[in-house]
Order: C-alpha cells, then structure tokens, then sequence
C-alpha cells in the first residue's frame, strides 16, 4: 500500500494531504507517525490536488513527517453474535480485555435507509413500568424515543430503569440491549456497567463506551458503530434490540467542532447546516421490517443546554423522533423521581400500541383525561399564586389537588418499582380520577366509566359478592 | 456534492455520477467546473470516475399507473426498490416511474379527422375507480389525428398517429420544476370539504386555495394532515411526506391502502399517490420530492380532477435547500436559509389553483403545507414567508395538544381569507343561517378569550351574570362543536348538514339562556342546564337526530320549568 509524505496542513483534527492517487470519499486513513504510531481517520473531502481526513483520535503526534495509507475502504463494523456480553472502546476495540472480535461479517458503518415501503408499522407495547411513561407516553417497539433532559437531573437511573425493565408482557422472545456511551464521565460509565452487572444485564449486552476524556471526533462514529451492531441484531439474528444512545448533546458539540475545523458555513448557534440530516441518519435506523422477527428501539438521551427545549439539539430531535420524554427540574427539586413531565412529553405511536387487545380499552381515555386534569390542575397553580387558595371554586379546588395528588401518586414510583400497565398504571390512574366529580370526567365516554370507575366497580364486586371479580378477570383476559 | 470538468452540461440537467452511475443534478456552473447534487451516498467515490449527462432535466413520468403508487423523491417506485435492492435502499439503482411492462385498455374518445390540440383528451383508461383521462402532452402543438387505436397497450406503444407523423402514448414526461401550462385560472370560490369541524366551520379552504399547518411538534400536526387526505373531497390525493419519520411514514403507507373511500366503498388508495422521503433518504432527492408531487398534481387537475396536495412539511424542504446552499457556500440570508428561499416557496404555492384547463374542463390542485417552525417560533423565515403567500392559515397549538384538545387548531389565530368568496356558496348549499351562526360563535370564542384573562385576574364568581353565560357557551362551543376525534368511526367525518345541526343547539341554548336570564332566571340554574350534558354525545352518535331531538325536547322542558319556578 502506498504510503503518501505529502501532509501539508494540519488544523484541529483535520490533515490536509496533497498530490494523491484517485482517493475515494469516506474512506479510511492510517496516519503513521515518526515512531510508528498509527492514527485513523477518514477522508472528508476529496480532489485531485488535495485530500482532507479527519483524524479520529488526537492530531498530537502527526507532524509533515507522518506518513497517510488510504485504506480503500469505507469504515466497516466487525459484527458476530459473540459481540453480546463484551465492552468495547468507542470505536470499536475491546476494551474489557477479551479478545477481538472475530467477524461473522463485515457491515459499512453508514447504514442505509430502511425503504419506508419495507418497513412495518410498530404497534407493540413495551412495558417500562414507569407509570409516565407506560399510562400516558406509551413506548412501542421499533420506536424512537429521546429523553429531553438537563444536566444534574437522574436521566441516566431513568434510563436504566428502563433498560431493566422493559418488556413486552407475556413475550419469550430474545431481547438484547446496546449501549452507546459519548462523551459521558468515568463516574457514569462505572454506574452504567455496575448496574448492567449488578442486574446480569451485562450478558445480552453490546456497550460502547466513549468516555468524555476520548477524542471528541470518535463520538461520530460510536453510535453509528452501535446501531449497525444493533440492526445485525435485529435484523439478522432475529433479537429485539434496545438502543440507548447517551449523550446526543456531546455528539452535537462534536459535529460543531468538526464543521468549524472545516471552516463550513455555521448554521443556528453554530451548529452545521447539515445536522438535521446527520441527525436522522441516527434517530432513523430504529424501526421494525416486514418479514423480519427481531425490531431496533432507540432511547436516546440528550441534556438541554440550559434546560431550553428551543436549542437546536433537541428541537431538530424532535422533528426527526416519534415523541420525547421530558424530564423537569421543578419536579426534581420537589423530590419527585422519575421527574417526567407529562405535559410536554409525548409518544408519537402511542396510539398504535395501546388499546383493548394490547394494553386495555379505556388505556387511551383514561390518558387523556390525566393530561387533561393534570393541565388544569397546574394552570390554576398560577391562579392560586396570585388570588389564594380560599378564592377557588369547590371544582377548581378539586383540580388542584388532583395535580397534586398526580404527580406524588402517578409521577413518583420507586428505582426499582415495576408497574404492570393494567393493575398498577391504569387502575392507579381511575383511583386518582375518582376524586374528581364524575361529570368533570368529560373525555371518557359513560361506558367505560360504568365499567372501570372504582365506584361502579366497587358497586359490581359487591352486587357479585366476590371482592375482587373485575379485576382479576380483567387479568386473566388479558394474558 | 460532486464537481466535474470538461462536461458538456446545462443547469438542472441529470446526470450520472461514477462507476455506480448515480444519479444527479446541475445545481451550479463555474466556468468548466460543473458543481453536481447527486440524489445518492457518494461514499467511495473517487476523483477521475466519468460523469455521464443525460442532456435531461428532472421529469416525471405521467400516466396510467399513477395511482396506488409509492414513490421516493425522484418518482422512482418504492414496492420496485424492494423487489430490486432488498429491505435498505441502497444506491445505483433506478426504476422507471410507471410500469413499461403493464397493458391498459385505451378507449378512444377521440377518432381519426378530429383536430387536436395541446392538453386535449384523446381517450379513457378505467385505471382504478377514477378513469386515467389520457391527454397530448401540452408541449406538442397537435394537429388532426390520422389513426387512433383501441385495445390494450403499455404506456410506451403508439395509441394515436397526427397527419404530420406525431406518435402519441400514452405517458408523457414532464420536467419537475416548470408548471404545466393552463387556458386561465378562476377564482376559488367552492369549498374544499373535509369533514372537520374546525376546518369547514370556522376556517374553510376553497378548492384551488393554499393553507400552511404550521404546529411546533407534538401538537398533532400530521394527524391533522392525515384526516384532511383521508376525508377532504378532492378526487385525487397527493401526499408529500417530505423529510419525515420512517415509522410515521409507515403508518401512512399501511394505513392508505387499507382505508376505504366513505364515497364509493373502494380503498382510498386508489385515489392517492403518495411520496415517501424520509429523514435520512439523501437530501437532494428531498428537495426534488416536492415537485415531483406538484408536477403529478397538475397532471390529474389537467384532466378535468379536484386534486388536494399535501406537503409534509415545507420547513424539511426549506432545510434541504439549506443545507444544500451552504454546501455550495452560497452567502446566506436570515437564519443561514438561502436568500431564494421566499422565491422558491412562493413558485410553489402558485402552483396551486382553480383552474380551466386546456381541455377546457375545470380542475384544480389544493396546496396544503405544513410548516415546523423550531421551538414554535412563527417569527423564523420558512413560516413568515409562507404566510405570506397562503390564505388560509391552521394554527396549531401546543398548550391545546397537552390539555388533550384535538384537533389542536387555535380558533384565536387561525384565519381564512376565503371566508368572503365562499359567502355565497354556504348561503346555497349548507343552510342561508349558516354564514351568521358561524360569526357568532367566532364572536363568542373572541368574547371568551377576553373574560378569561379578567377570569385569571379575578376569579370566575367575580364576573356579571350575563358573562358566565357567555363562558358556559363558549365551552361548549370549544368541547362540543370544536375537539373532534379523529379516532372515534363516526367523529372522524362530519358533514357540513351535521355541523350546521351541531352549532345550532349550541346556539339555542345560548338563546334560551339570554332569555331565560332577562326573566330573572339565576345563573347558577341556566349553566345547570342537563340537556346540554348530552350534546357531547352528539358527535359519536351515527344517527344523531333523535338524541338531538331528546336534547331539544329536554331543554325545552328544563328552561319552561326554570321560567315557571
């Protein structure tokens, strides 16, 4: 392989090679340093007179002295199915001292677009456990859904909880979870993989770890690396994969940092015009194929900067996710975990996965009808704010207390309190329902109060004699 | 983005990039430089590889086999792409927009002697439950027919020969971005019907007319979109999902083809052609998605059809072109969009209308957009710039979406500039009340925004009798008339004869109550009214008549006994 002398620039991470042979875009670099010391890279940009890599680890070192082989080839992931239960460095190397991995293939790292006509309509509940999340932001398979977080808040135990958690009620299939680390601190890598050990989660596990103090351009690569780790998965060993990408915030500012090396013309606050593309060449590969057993389920997470939900990170993640799950630091500073936000938080596809024969009937209305109480409840804070308590009507008072009552009852559960979404979420959020006037309950049609409200079922179970009649039948049905 | 030397080229011609042959477009010449988007990943290609030009711009293939069809941005077929390439769309491939293979039965409606001209109807082809009027190309000059053929035919044989030696097929290309030609447009004084409340009551949309969506996300602005193309009364559906998620995109194409037509009982798809570019497809093909979608509009409107077109949404489009200019290194204007970015948007929206076509017949493409304004901020370029040229604005809201008020369309900021020219078709064909009704409960809406704030001030006790009376309407008005659901079978469509029936209770409750109240009647009792509770019923009620009598019947019996206490 030829090896070029001919750097003439080196800016940031990018190298800058002149006079080469016919170089390809995207592919790969070696750069080999004076004492022999290779560096990899990629090329960015490419014309007859001059090459552009950017170098995924530190330019430190490369001098005009260095050396640069182009591969020949686009970067490709080693995948094989003992990747599960092994750590691996952000671009790929093993780093829990295991040996390499031994390629059952080898995948291009791009990933193309699934074609929408292949793709099939996600439509199965995972059950989280997390009431938020399960009751009113339900979480299908094949979904993409982001955690809009700020910095100091518990985001990452929510994410864990739900990677301990989450399951598909009665389903024996194969699961695996793949873990994308970027930019994230040693402290938090140590509570990821304690945890991942401490639940033997470890085993049907991918980890991908790039940690904060590693080259900021390797974050590029780190997710891409993890879901094509995960689409071979999914799509050729049959596994319903959960992804969780963390930190997509630090991904971005990698991007930033590459685009303003490249002196592109910055877009909003800096970031790269073309972000929204990088982006959804991210959040897109998530998603279920017709004819295929295994699904990809992405949950990303991402800190607002400044907790502003209007930053471009989170806003082009909104655009290109099927919903977000907002964590808020007013219902933290209250003492309340997991602190979701119900009223900006959203589940695009819930409506696909939830319902009679998937979770139960009354799932939607009940939904509506906290986000509804819940709405009111916390405008009328403002109100009480300004006029007091004692000016309230009995029904606003009522409200009131409902959004109280919501967020210490429904909102707050426990680290490690798994919620099935039938016994514990919905009949939970009836019970929280039935302190307010049944006539107030405007979005749930009389049918299904007469068959789930507590008092018609109270008034059933008694009629029956037997104490707890609908309930348990309510499960047997369902299994 | 490739750059190519000595090729002979012009700007916009296709070209083909490479070993691979991937296609692409001029977007810039630079003295022998040709600065190329190409619609695909051009990872691995290398400097020297040949670049090929077709001398063509982009066009669409138009004929039978339109509809029912899945495209990407380019037209190229997506069931097709599978077939070829598998489950992930990988690059180099092409298919032709229509079947080359497929025979349709051509009946001529034209014979041999008869003078032709641009844009005339030659003949028929049944090609679902809509008939695939076939047309000379409107590029052609025409002249008299020598032979017209009858039978069975792919798109590629010769169905007509003109005495000067014209072969006809039945396809015709059609260059995306050049609007095809019409004799005038009219002016757009019929609605579009929709079946949703909000829309035809409050904020109509004429046939012909443009309207943007805009909605910060999470405010149910593709559902919004999903039910117009579901239930609006066009003949034809286009729906653009430009830049948009795979999975939401996948609910569209498994929904659409499983959707029956509440007018004939045959699936909807059948009427529809949908182009699907998502998210991460290439963004060239992005930008080109929503052309290719007007060009196909234009087409059916050319035969004679009602086409509403639906863009979704317009802000991934203006972000294409974005990124797709500072690739170029172009000088930005405000918020790094292009500065043509105004120009673009408005040849777009004009493209819209009712119209007279060549053939003499009236056609018209309904332009809906929807717009993504980041953060919900109306003030940026894409959403300022298009309500300047739209006449119809939704404003979706996300403070309604997350008090589960659906559609989450705010009655406050929303507008219609239609409202004028469809006076006159209300005043026929709903009801000669209707026009009056509908500023009423606009005013009481209006009314109720106001007291609301002396409501946050002061508390509701705190208002005049008269006024908590005007809220309980408004409310009902709201919960009653407005919030529909898209997912009850019989909510999701209601006609105008059951919104004019629906906003006429509402109003003789408002009627009796005033007068109820000048009897001296208290408050209290006339907002206790029972038979109101019912009206919500109203909506999910197929026959609703005689629950809406029962209402009528108990109200009357409720205020006759408050009058007489």
């Amino acid at each position: 392989m030829k090896e070029y002398r001919t750097i003439s620039q080196i800016a940031g991470p990018l190298v800058f090679v002149e006079k080469t042979e016919p170089v390809g875009y995207n592919e790969l670099v070696n750069i080999v340093q004076a004492d022999g010391t290779i560096k990899r890279g990629q090329v960015l940009d490419t014309s007859d007179e001059l090459v552009v890599v950017q170098c995924f680890e530190t330019t430190a070192g490369i001098g005009r002295d260095s050396g640069v082989r182009f591969l020949g080839e686009t970067i490709k992931m080693p995948v094989g199915r003992q990747m599960l239960g092994r750590i691996l460095s952000g671009s790929g190397k093993p780093k829990d001292g295991g040996p390499e991995i031994v390629p059952e293939k080898r995948l291009d790292i791009g990933g193309a677009a699934i074609n929408p006509y292949a793709r099939d309509t996600p439509r199965q509940f995972i059950q989280t456990g997390i009431s938020t999340i399960d009751g009113t932001n339900t979480l299908v398979r094949g979904q993409k859904l982001p955690i809009f977080s700020g910095s100091g808040l518990p985001h990452n135990e929510i994410a864990l909880q739900i990677a301990r958690q989450a399951k598909v009620p009665g389903s024996t299939e194969e699961f695996a979870v793949v873990f994308a680390a970027m930019g994230i601190t040693k402290e938090e890598e140590n509570q990821f993989m304690q945890d991942f050990e401490r639940t033997g989660a470890l085993e049907h596990a991918v980890v991908f770890l790039n940690l904060a103090d590693d080259p900021a351009v390797e974050r590029i690569v780190t997710p891409r690396l993890a879901l094509t780790t995960a689409e071979y998965l999914a799509f050729e060993l049959d596994y319903h994969v959960l992804v969780i990408l963390t930190d997509m915030t630090n991904y971005c500012e990698a991007l930033r940092q590459i685009g303003a090396a490249r002196e592109e013309v910055p877009g909003r606050r800096g970031y790269p015009g073309y972000m929204y593309t990088d982006l959804a060449s991210i959040y897109e590969r998530a998603g279920i194929i017709k004819g295929k057993k295994g699904s990809v389920t992405q949950f990303s997470i991402l800190t607002m900067p400044g907790d502003d939900i209007t930053h471009p990170i989170p806003d082009l993640s909104g655009y290109i996710t099927e919903g977000q799950i907002v964590v808020s630091r007013e219902l933290h500073r209250k003492g309340i975990y997991p602190p979701i936000n119900v009223l900006p938080s959203l589940s695009r596809l819930m409506n696909l996965g939830i319902g009679e024969k998937m979770t139960r009937e009354d799932h939607k209305k009940v939904s509506d009808q906290l986000y509804a109480g819940y709405a009111e409840g916390v405008d009328l804070r403002g109100l009480v704010a300004i006029v007091g308590k004692d000016a309230l009507s009995e029904r606003d008072r009522l409200f009131l207390e409902f959004a109280d009552l919501f967020e210490d009852r429904f909102v707050r559960q426990g680290h490690n309190e798994d919620r099935a979404i039938r016994e514990d979420t919905l009949d939970l959020g009836w019970e929280l329902l039935a302190t307010l006037p049944e006539e107030q309950l405007v979005r749930i049609d009389r049918e299904m109060i007469q068959k789930f409200h507590p008092r018609y079922r109270k008034k059933a179970a008694e009629e029956s004699g037997t104490s707890s009649a609908t309930a348990s039948d309510l499960r047997s049905e369902s299994m | 983005m490739v750059t190519a030397v000595d090729l002979d080229a012009h700007m916009y011609d296709v070209v083909k990039v490479g070993h691979e042959q991937l296609m692409g477009e001029v977007i810039k010449i630079q003295g022998e430089n040709i600065i190329i988007q190409v619609y695909e990943d051009t990872a691995g290609i290398r400097p020297g590889e040949p670049v090929e030009n077709t001398g063509l711009s982009l066009a669409v293939e138009l004929g039978p086999g339109l509809l029912t069809s899945i495209y990407d941005g380019i037209q190229r077929p997506l069931e097709v792409l599978v077939e070829k390439m598998g489950d992930f769309i990988e690059r180099g491939v092409t298919a032709p927009g229509l079947s080359h293979e497929k025979k349709w039965e051509f009946v001529p409606v034209k014979k041999a002697g008869d003078t032709v001209g641009p844009g005339t109807i030659i003949g028929e082809v049944q090609e679902t439950n809509i008939v695939h009027r076939i047309m000379v190309p409107p590029n052609l000059k025409g002249g008299v027919i020598r032979e017209i053929r009858t039978g069975s035919f792919t798109v590629e044989e010769t169905v007509c020969v003109l005495e000067d030696g014209t072969e006809l097929t039945m396809m015709q290309k059609w260059p995306v971005r050049v609007p095809r030609p019409v004799t005038e447009k009219k002016n757009p004084d019929i609605p579009l019907i929709t079946g949703q409340r909000i829309l035809d009551g409050l904020f109509p949309i004429a046939k012909g007319g443009t309207a943007a969506i805009p909605g910060p996300f999470g405010s149910g602005k593709t559902v919004t979109q999903q039910a117009l193309a579901k239930w609006s009364d066009a003949e034809i559906v286009v729906y653009i999902g430009c830049g948009e998620r795979g999975n939401e995109m996948t609910e569209v194409l498994t929904e659409f083809p499983e959707l029956e037509d509440p007018r004939t009982g045959k699936p909807l798809m059948e009427r529809t052609v949908l182009i699907a570019n998502t998210s991460n497809m290439p963004v060239a093909a992005r930008e080109a998605s929503v052309y290719t979608g007007i060009t196909i509009a234009e087409y059916f409107r050319d035969m004679g059809y009602d086409v509403s077109l639906m863009a979704d949404s317009t802000s991934r489009w203006a972000e294409a072109m974005r990124e797709i200019s500072s690739r170029l290194e172009e000088m930005p204007g405000e918020e790094g969009y292009p500065a043509y970015l105004a120009a673009r948007l408005s040849e777009f929206y004009e493209r819209a209308g009712r119209v007279e076509t060549l053939n003499q017949d009236m056609g018209s493409v309904t332009v809906i957009g929807a717009v993504s304004p980041p953060g919900g901020d109306f003030s940026e370029p894409v959403t300022q710039n298009t309500l300047r040229i739209v006449k119809v604005f939704w404003a979706l809201d996300a403070k309604l979406a997350q008090r589960r008020h659906f559609p989450a369309i705010n009655w406050l900021n929303s507008y219609s500039l239609y409202l004028d020219s469809l006076h006159d078709w209300y005043d026929e064909n709903v009801n000669p009340e209707w026009n009056r009704i509908r500023a009423w409960a606009m005013e009481v809406l209006q009314k109720e925004s106001e007291l609301q704030e002396i409501v946050q001030l002061v508390g509701s006790d705190a208002l005049p009798e008269e006024e908590q009376v005007t809220i309980e309407v408004a409310r009902l008005i709201r919960e009653v008339f407005l919030q529909q659901n898209a997912f009850d079978p019989v909510d999701t469509y209601c006609s105008m004869a059951k919104q004019y029936d629906m906003l006429k209770a509402i109003k003789t409750y408002a009627d009796r109550a005033s007068a109820a109240q000048r009897a001296g009647v208290l408050t209290s009792q006339i907002v206790a009214i029972k038979a109101k509770n019912d009206l919500p019923q109203v909506k999910f009620e197929k026959d609703y008549n005689v629950l809406l009598e029962k209402i009528y019947a108990q109200m009357e019996a409720e205020f006759t006994a408050l009058k007489e206490a």
